[in-house]
């Protein structure tokens, strides 16, 4: 049963090793990638449904036991992030295989997308917190190469603010591993959910809150964003989605994962991470507000969309983490579409500057329909998989008693929908300033088409979660427990 | 490319020989002393890097009968391959086999599937650096 978590990390490997083998042909290249990133979606899903049916599945590489060895892990959460991560990566290639430009040109793309994709599957699979650092760093390294991929100016200077930020970021989570390490003899997760208790409170709380900084800037929170606007928009457009979609998320992931499995008791910083939650709403929305630039502008309300996740993450029950996770999936969809369809507008109409748009639902109903759902979607309007999530959380804070980090919320729903409708009303109805060329002189149908087709895709997987909310708030519901609880990972680890 | 230095050049040819199989031994001992694919890797590469800063490209690439994305390829390949070898085999991922033998003058020589991997490591460093190399060193040439 151990293929199950070694295919996600190992396919990717193999496959961006073949896929610089086949270098001097683009259509192999594709094949390589496309299957590859099938055989993760593939395996994913029988991943959750494995451990959703018979509990937590744990390999030990090399057969060295935990917390000697390397453990990989797959409970119910990272099983259905990496489910959806693989969905939106594979979507997001076939985007990035109908744009023209970026995969065109570079013989590196699909091999350092595949690097990508082995690294957010190692981030969300093992079960220490150094191949936890270890997985980060396959991850950013891959992310620094696609992200200044064009070489041009405003890609380097803005790649350059990325790399500084995270690399200071690893110093800090090295230098927490450091200090873990030696106040307890051990980095695997399970082995420190039961050594950190026995450590003076106050040193728990501050390694606690130590990981949160950490995470935090990986996660892009208040006040550790501001990296994020800045760098995300000058990529190119898949690989701007496949960023906004993914990696933030895993940060969430990681701050999910070690403030419940890691920490317990009263050594999680709840009120620290509500008070963090409402901030990252509050300044991302406002921050979106003033925006003019569609991808600028979307790259704000990544930072405001956190804002949820951690306040999930800080109510510590049941409902809050279930929301959290409901929220997740909501979010890694639905970001990357929205990217996506700036990226058809990038395309269409050669600009994605919001003064210089106009009237594209006359000209583009189908791109115009896509925007709306996945708009939508993400203000929380109902029945669509954002209200499914915002729901499930405001519910689980009214329940807490967090009555503030609820309102503001609520306000900040209204704000995005505001913003959202700020972009539907520049880019959609009105006139261009410069009419807009036929498409045709931009790209050809059959690249159009299959752009379409991938963003579409990933509207549609958003409307199937909030068409399975139900099964699935059980499912994240489960998790939720599971992970509050720890003792199924713990006993299945170190059993 | 500026004058080549007499002395650069003479030192570098003494010292590359000892650099290669410096890294080769590390490669081979690592298993059980201090070293391995890695660290074996970078003392290669450092010797490429000895050579190019010496002789520009013209001799980094008259070094390697591949271009060095091939050795990156064949590396990460090696490496991944090994990892997914025990995989398909039914045990859990990067589960390694060892073999032994007493071979003619050597006496007992024990061969694992450890060194597969660590060669795949030490192909990958070594490419990477090379492709670095290719590609940033073109520029600082002219």
């Amino acid at each position: 049963m151990s293929v199950l978590l070694a295919v996600p990390i190992i396919a990717p490997l193999l496959g961006a090793a073949t896929s610089i083998g086949l270098g001097k042909s683009r259509r192999a290249q594709r094949l390589v990638g496309m299957s590859v990133l099938g055989l993760v979606l593939v395996d994913s899903a029988f991943l959750v449904w494995r451990v959703d049916t018979s509990g937590v599945l744990v390999a030990h590489a090399g057969r060295w036991r935990a917390p000697v060895g390397i453990a990989f892990v797959a409970d119910r959460l990272s099983a259905v992030v990496l489910l959806t991560s693989a969905l939106t990566l594979l979507a997001v290639l076939a985007f990035a295989i109908g744009e023209p430009g970026t995969e065109d040109r570079h013989v590196g793309f699909h091999p350092t997308y595949l690097i990508l994709t082995a690294g957010v599957s190692f981030a969300l699979l093992p079960g220490d917190l150094f191949n936890l650092f270890v997985a980060f760093e396959v991850m950013l390294m891959a992310s620094y190469v696609l992200l200044t991929m064009g070489g041009r100016a405003d890609q380097v200077r803005s790649g350059m603010t990325y790399v500084v930020v995270s690399l200071v970021a690893s110093s800090l989570f090295l230098l927490a591993l450091a200090l873990i390490y030696a106040a307890t003899g051990t980095v695997n997760m399970a082995d420190l959910s039961e050594k950190i208790a026995d450590l003076p409170p106050g040193l728990g709380r501050g390694l606690a809150v130590l990981l949160v900084v950490v995470f935090g800037i990986k996660a892009a929170v208040f006040p550790l964003f501001f990296w994020l606007p800045d760098s995300y928009p000058t990529a190119a457009a898949p690989v701007t989605a496949v960023f906004a979609g993914l990696l933030t998320k895993i940060g969430v992931y990681a701050i999910l994962r070690t403030q419940t499995v890691v920490f317990t008791g009263d050594l999680r910083p709840g009120g620290l991470l509500l008070v963090v939650a409402a901030f990252t709403m509050v300044v991302g929305v406002l921050g979106a507000v003033a925006q003019t630039d569609m991808r600028r502008l979307l790259s704000f309300h990544i930072v405001s969309q956190i804002g949820y996740m951690i306040m999930g993450i800080g109510l510590f029950s049941v409902a809050g983490i279930a929301g959290t996770i409901l929220f997740v999936v909501h979010q890694i969809v639905v970001k990357a579409s929205l990217f996506l369809v700036a990226g058809l507008i990038q395309v269409r109409a050669a600009t994605d500057r919001l003064d210089r748009l106009g009237g594209l639902a006359g000209v583009e109903s189908v791109v115009a329909a896509l925007f709306a759902l996945a708009a939508l979607s993400l203000a929380g309007v109902p029945p669509l998989s954002g209200f499914v999530g915002k729901l499930a959380l405001v519910q689980a804070g009214a329940e807490g008693g967090a009555w503030m980090v609820v309102a503001v919320s609520l306000a900040v729903s209204l704000l995005t929908l505001f913003s959202m409708s700020k972009i539907w009303s520049a880019a959609f109805w009105g006139e261009p300033s410069e009419p807009l060329a036929p498409r045709a002189s931009r790209v050809s149908d059959r690249r159009w088409y299959l752009m379409l087709a991938a963003t579409a895709a990933l509207v549609a997987a958003s409307l199937v979660v909030s068409l399975a909310a139900g099964p699935l708030h059980r499912y994240s519901t489960r998790a939720a427990a599971d992970l509050l609880d720890g003792s199924d990972y713990v006993g299945a680890v170190l059993r | 490319m500026g004058e080549r230095s007499l002395i650069f050049d003479t030192t570098v040819r003494l010292v590359f020989d000892a650099a290669v199989v410096l890294s080769l031994f590390m490669l081979f001992a690592g298993h059980n002393q201090p070293g391995g694919g890695f660290v074996g890797g970078l003392v290669g590469a450092a010797a490429m890097s000895l050579r190019y800063l010496a002789g520009g490209l013209d001799e980094l690439r008259s070094l390697l009968p591949v271009r060095p994305w091939t050795l990156l390829s064949i590396g990460l390949l090696l490496a991944a391959g090994t990892a997914a070898t025990s995989v398909v085999t039914g045990g859990p991922m990067l589960e390694h086999a060892a073999w032994g033998a007493e071979v003619v003058a050597l006496g007992h020589v024990s061969v694992t599937s450890a060194l597969v991997f660590d060669t795949g490591v030490y192909l990958v460093v070594v490419g990477l650096m090379t492709t670095v190399l290719e590609a940033l060193g073109d520029e600082v040439d002219r």
